[in-house]
């Protein structure tokens, strides 16, 4: 540790700290541009300046060393000024600069009300310029169809082309010519191709960047804020919704060092518009092959008439990928009253089965725990795909210092090397066997890290491959004491949570596909299923929120409410319990799905015996404790995997497919997004125009 | 300087490759350097690249360099378009890069820019023979013999619109005039010979003889040749201390 003082007050910090650290550790703020904790120090900005006592000039101290501060004459701690006239006058100095080349369009920018430059301009500046001459015009870029800039404002502060070259690992921004030139770009306007452009737009101090599907769409401080969770993928993203009336109009992201640090994927972002078009907001029955709006005591009441002609044993329910954990809970209740045991929460069949113990479909290692793995294995998982941000903490991980990824599945772009090791289960056997050099690698390894993904957990030979995963986790010592590296990757938000309360076929029941084939069943309830394809003879009571494949094959359609719309617990593939808030209210006569459950039930005859929310979440935690632990992991017991190595079984051989084909279009809300369609065709154009060269 | 941009696609060639000469030379710069640390070699590689595509970088250029050195096209672009030393469109065979710096202009840069003006055409712009082409460029260093242009890789120096004028007739038939100083001088000397030491007296040995006549007090062994680039000189190699035999100085 190492002695400062700072404005008067002496602190001790670790010498690997920076002085900008320091100063913030004593409590003082230093304005800052181009300086960002999860980037690397550039220190162009100049705005940090502070003085540093026996230095002639005034430091940056973003980019000076703690342990690079000469004590005093008589073995003194160093002296930093951060309110002395020499720094008023040295930030006043770099703002005047700064304000040279930058427009006066406040009044007309997105970023107004939220600029860094703006407030520290206030903060900070001077209330009037001296420069008299014409001001520095730049051409504005093409970047894609969600960064709109507005180059004129740039500030050159360069945090854009760090985030893509460091974290999103998609080296695409650069910045060409220098000096008052210098002008940020892709190569030749390409559109950027990264999962994880969006974040660029919050990184910019400036308006030079800003969301163009948000462009001129509110002020800041119009906005109700409601802080929440992500359902796009299973990695439970920290977001915060910002809505005006009864609408969302933009998602960021909101700080979780466990989950996603301060990134989200552009899907979680800009899948906003998908939330206003498309919607179910009234009850709809089909009568004679036509879906015709109802009134909900009509469509309660079809249901109820389906319900009586039908025996215990052909009454079915699925839960789609965004349904919550209370939700799930009603309908398995409610199937319970009904005396049926065909019930599913994996409509892709993927091989996981809380019977095996909770261990055996968890990420268990946690997000965070990534970090610690010194070795990764990823398995039919193609996480940049599946879950964007988990793959920047790979990337993470691997750029602190190298280790060894492997790959066995369809040869993709991870942003990080990963060797490849093959395509299929056969791979996966040989590296178990040890005939592969990788194994040593693995085996080796003090963490290493099995990533399962659910391309190679949903084929019907699922169960084994799980079992040859687990046995691979076993081998190179991936279970041992304080360390679980066997990770199933998820990519639906509802699964851990389905899984968690049992939200799959009791004894004797159906799964997913085979409620979906046709004839098997009378009536089935679909919880926002819309990947499944529902036989013909099957009654579908669609309880969801978009007219997609779901409500199209519907019967009866119940109108329910999206995950900004309510207030639900998700657990993510880790295993982390999450609440999420409502942010607007479900459009029309939409309702939210556990009071669409609640009402039915007494419809049908069976009433569920709660009136509230509150006393549905009681009965959630009654029955399944650690729901109420919000935000945090229950350990699950490692001795799961074993048993699950047990189990065996032989895979058959073809190669792995990711689970996710088209990023964009993952889900009803995406897919009614015109925002994601066009981020989808551009990917596509990318795609065949790189197959081309 | 002005905002610096790829030229434009009519004028790019649809493809670039080292040719197997220059290819064996990158390859000699990339092994200097350590693995992973191929990148360093970028500067020395669009050298290179610019030479073979007559004197300026084509879009394909910079992806081969990119490509052989396992960078992403926007970092090498970065790097072309910082050093104006790269040039982005097509130059002239003879590409005549005018001093436009304070000590040049005070000796005459401004009638030698007029000149090239009347002469070749815009600035960053080729002469329709595909000779010449010119444009005004910060300090290159010869400020003692100023006004000066440098031509592709040789200086010339105390122009005076007579003399620019016939470098530019010899160019534009094609042969490379003597580079250096136009006038009479030798180097930076002053003009016409020595002005200062010439009292023989002063050269006079102990015994009272003469000394042997004093010429020119200046030469250079080191002397780059007219043609070739800066660091192609008739200089011999660096030796180690160990193996200099010359005698120390001031024994």
């Amino acid at each position: 540790m190492t002695k400062l003082i700072v404005d008067g007050t002496e602190i001790d910090v670790p010498p690997e700290y920076t002085l900008l650290q320091a100063c913030e550790a004593a409590g003082v703020e230093i304005p800052r541009f181009c300086f960002h904790e999860r980037l690397s120090i550039a220190g162009n900005c100049r705005m940090c300046l502070v003085e540093l006592k026996g230095s002639p000039k005034p430091v940056a101290s973003c980019a000076w060393g703690v342990r690079d501060c000469r004590p005093g004459p008589n073995g003194e701690p160093p002296v930093i000024n951060t309110k002395s006239p020499m720094v008023k006058k040295a930030r006043e100095g770099v703002m005047e600069f700064l304000l040279i080349n930058h427009p006066l369009d406040c009044p007309i920018c997105d970023q107004g009300g939220e600029c860094d430059l703006q407030d520290q301009a206030m903060a900070y500046g001077v209330d009037t310029s001296r420069f008299k001459e014409n001001k520095r015009a730049v051409e504005d870029k093409y970047l894609g169809a969600l960064v709109r800039t507005s180059m004129n404002r740039c500030i050159q502060c360069t945090r854009c082309v760090r985030f893509c070259t460091e974290v999103a690992g998609v080296p695409e921004l650069g910045a060409i010519g220098r000096g008052e030139d210098m002008e940020i770009t892709t190569y030749l306007e390409g559109a950027l191709t990264s999962e994880l452009q969006g974040n660029v737009v919050d990184l910019c101090p400036v308006g030079a960047l800003t969301s163009k599907p948000y462009q001129f769409t509110a002020r800041p401080w119009e906005l109700a804020k409601t802080e929440t969770v992500d359902v796009m993928d299973a990695v439970g993203s920290a977001i915060r919704v910002d809505s005006r009336g009864r609408e969302v109009l933009r998602i960021l992201p909101r700080v979780n060092e466990a989950v996603n640090e301060e990134w989200i994927s552009d899907k979680t972002r800009h899948v906003v518009d998908g939330l206003r078009v498309q919607r179910l907001d009234q009850p709809y029955v089909r009568v004679d092959g036509k879906l015709k709006p109802a009134s909900w005591g009509e469509a309660f009441a079809a249901v109820a008439a389906r319900l009586k002609a039908s025996s215990k044993g052909r009454i079915g329910a699925i839960a789609g990928d965004l349904a919550s954990v209370e939700e799930m809970f009603a309908l398995k209740e409610l199937m319970a009253k009904l005396g049926s045991v065909n019930f599913d929460c994996r409509q892709d069949g993927m091989a996981v089965d809380p019977a095996q113990g909770r261990a055996s479909y968890l990420f268990n290692a946690t997000i965070a725990g990534i970090e610690k793995a010194d070795a990764i294995l990823i398995i039919g998982a193609n996480p940049r795909k599946e879950a964007a941000v988990l793959n920047a903490r790979i990337r993470k991980r691997w750029r602190a210092s190298p280790i060894a990824i492997g790959l066995i599945g369809e040869k993709v772009d991870l942003t990080y090397p990963a060797r490849h090791l093959g395509a299929g289960p056969e791979t996966l056997a040989d590296l178990v066997a040890g005939k592969l050099d990788f194994s040593k690698i693995l085996q080796d390894a003090k963490a290493p890290l099995i990533i399962v993904g659910s391309g190679a957990l949903a084929r019907h030979d699922g169960a084994a491959i799980a079992a040859l995963a687990a046995k691979a986790a076993q081998t190179f010592g991936a279970v041992a004491d304080g360390w679980n590296g066997y990770c199933v990757l998820h990519t639906a938000a509802s699964r851990v949570g389905g899984l968690d309360i049992g939200f799959v076929p009791g004894q004797g029941g159906l799964k997913a596909a085979e409620m979906a084939a046709a004839g098997t069943l009378d009536i089935l309830f679909s919880l926002g299923a819309d990947e499944v394809d529902v036989g013909k003879g099957t009654c579908v009571v669609y309880i969801g929120t978009h007219g997609d494949r779901g409500a199209h094959r519907a019967d009866v359609i119940l109108p329910g409410a999206a995950y900004t719309e309510k207030s639900g617990l998700y657990v993510n593939t880790e295993g982390r319990v999450q609440m999420g808030r409502r942010a607007t209210f479900p459009p029309g006569d939409a309702r939210e799905d556990w009071a669409i459950l609640r009402a039915l039930s007494e419809a049908v005859g069976t009433k569920l015996p709660y009136d509230s929310l509150a006393a549905l979440r009681t009965a959630v935690f009654k029955a399944h404790p650690h729901l109420q632990r919000l935000g945090e992991v229950e350990p699950a017991d490692a001795a799961a995997i074993a048993r699950l190595a047990k189990t065996g079984g032989t895979p058959e051989k073809g190669p792995f497919y990711a689970a996710v084909h088209d990023f964009y279009l993952t889900n009803p809300i995406a897919r009614a997004s015109a925002v994601m369609a066009e981020c989808s065709a551009l990917a596509a154009g990318a795609a065949t125009a790189t197959a081309a060269e | 300087m002005a905002t610096r941009r790829l030229a434009p696609p009519e004028v790019q060639p649809k493809e670039f490759a080292f040719t197997a000469e220059n290819l064996a030379w990158a390859k000699t710069q990339i092994a200097k350097y350590p693995d992973g640390r191929q990148a360093s070699a970028v500067i020395p590689l669009l050298w290179k690249a610019q030479e073979q595509a007559g004197g300026w970088l084509p879009q394909k250029a910079i992806e081969h360099v990119a490509g052989m050195l396992g960078m992403a096209d926007i970092r090498v672009l970065e790097v072309a378009t910082f050093y104006t030393m790269f040039n982005l469109e097509p130059v002239g065979k003879f590409n005549v890069q005018v001093c436009g710096t304070t000590p040049c202009v005070l000796r005459g840069a401004d009638e030698i820019k007029k000149i090239c003006k009347r002469r070749i055409g815009d600035e960053h712009h080729v002469s329709a023979d595909g000779k010449l082409s010119w444009v005004e460029v910060e300090c290159l260093g010869a400020c003692v013999n100023a006004p000066m242009v440098q031509v592709n890789y040789d200086f010339f120096e105390d122009l005076t619109p007579e003399n620019f004028e016939k470098v530019l007739d010899e160019l534009q038939a094609g042969r490379m005039p003597k580079p250096g100083t136009q006038i009479d001088r030798q180097f930076s000397a002053p003009v016409g010979g020595p002005t200062t030491l010439t009292d023989p007296s002063i050269y006079k040995k102990k015994n009272g003889q003469d000394a042997e006549p004093v010429g020119a007090a200046l030469t250079d062994d080191k002397a780059k040749r007219p043609g070739e680039a800066a660091n192609v000189r008739d200089a011999g190699t660096p030796q180690a201390p160990v193996a200099d035999k010359t005698a120390p100085r001031g024994r």
